[in-house]
């Protein structure tokens, strides 16, 4: 009797041992991948995400809108203007009082400056669009918005990550932070680092957001899945990065 | 069919292995699976794949809808002139997207 009891102590102390992954452990997902997969991600040729890219850079260019203006004429040369822009965001916008993802930031532009209606969720184009601006931060440490009014955000994202959810009663954190490394259906578990998106998902044949990850998982675990552009989302992802701080930006990554 | 990306090396010694890759936007609908209402997706596949050199044909391929969307084709030739290396993909729409890249041999 006292043998179970202990047993069941042990038991309920495990979870306790692993905890947030330290700076020296941070490995992207790309290190969990096979060689023929990675190779496909670091041929420029190869990767089909710079195709994507290749679309954005036309589109940046694009006169958009009533405003006949393109995201050229304000930018310039994105090179130059977007570099880091990926590495930061999500960032807090004053006006809104939150954060904002790249994607909404690219729609906001769109409303304010170009006087054009926003992209859907998941389009070629803004895929496109969000892959060209990341793309400029290839390379570059992952460095979150520095302001303080992002603190409240990322609590509540760190919040969302380490809640269980969905009829498998499972949080991020139990496979991310718990399990990485380990095999879940004979895939590895990488530890959800957020640095190669939009990326290119073999099993998508296509381009696709973080978003549509975190709806992925969240499928599989039995939850419902929050809507496209929730501050949900958002949080978590602003959380995220910050968990990822100084993993190199990837995109446009490939993952299987 | 978006612009592809073509990697041809721009100058060659003759007789030399050149390796040549291409890579293309396109959904390669497989014609088997079905949409929202349940009728199956239209086939739309780029069924052929042909490179020339000064108009001679150097490669060629036919697809089939198991392969996979946005296609990547590799293929090796030996160097021997120089001239315009074209691409051509032709779709089932019987689109045909053509890109001439220009290789010199010394």
């Amino acid at each position: 009797m006292r043998r179970h009891a202990l047993t069941a102590a042990l038991l309920l102390a495990l979870p306790a041992v692993a905890g947030e992954i330290g700076q020296a452990e941070r490995r992207s997902g790309f290190d969990f991948m096979g060689p023929d997969t990675q190779a496909l991600q670091r041929d420029d040729t190869a990767n089909p995400g710079l195709l994507w890219v290749d679309e954005g850079a036309a589109l940046w260019t694009r006169k958009e809108g009533a405003a006949g203006r393109a995201c050229a004429d304000c930018h310039g040369d994105a090179a130059e203007s977007m570099r880091g822009v990926a590495a930061r965001y999500p960032a807090y916008d004053a006006g809104l009082g939150r954060p904002l993802d790249l994607e909404q930031r690219i729609n906001r532009c769109r409303a304010t400056h170009q006087q054009s209606p926003p992209l859907a969720h998941e389009s070629r184009e803004l895929l496109a669009l969000t892959a060209f601006v990341a793309h400029q931060s290839r390379g570059l440490p992952v460095a979150p918005d520095p302001d303080p009014r992002m603190e409240p955000f990322r609590e509540h994202g760190r919040q969302l990550f380490h809640r269980r959810e969905g009829q498998l009663d499972l949080a991020c954190s139990q496979c991310h932070d718990d399990h990485w490394g380990r095999r879940l259906a004979g895939n590895p578990i990488p530890q959800g680092h957020p640095t190669a998106y939009p990326l290119y998902r073999l099993e998508w044949q296509g381009l696709g957001s973080l978003q549509r990850r975190f709806r992925n998982c969240q499928t599989a675990t039995r939850a419902e899945p929050y809507a496209y552009g929730s501050a949900e989302y958002v949080d978590l992802a602003a959380y995220l990065m910050e968990r990822a701080r100084g993993l190199p930006v990837e995109t446009p990554g490939v993952r299987p | 069919m978006a612009r592809p990306r073509i990697n041809v090396p721009s100058t060659a010694r003759r007789g030399e292995i050149v390796e040549i890759k291409t890579l293309i936007a396109h959904p390669m609908e497989t014609g088997f699976r079905p949409d929202e209402s349940g009728r199956l997706r239209p086939r739309d596949i780029i069924h052929t794949f042909v490179c020339t050199l000064n108009g001679e044909e150097v490669f060629r391929a036919e697809l089939f809808p198991a392969i996979t969307a946005n296609p990547f084709i590799a293929f090796t030739m030996v160097a021997t002139e120089s001239g315009d290396l074209a691409f051509h993909w032709t779709d089932d729409h019987g689109t045909t997207q053509t890109e001439t890249v220009r290789i010199t041999v010394t």
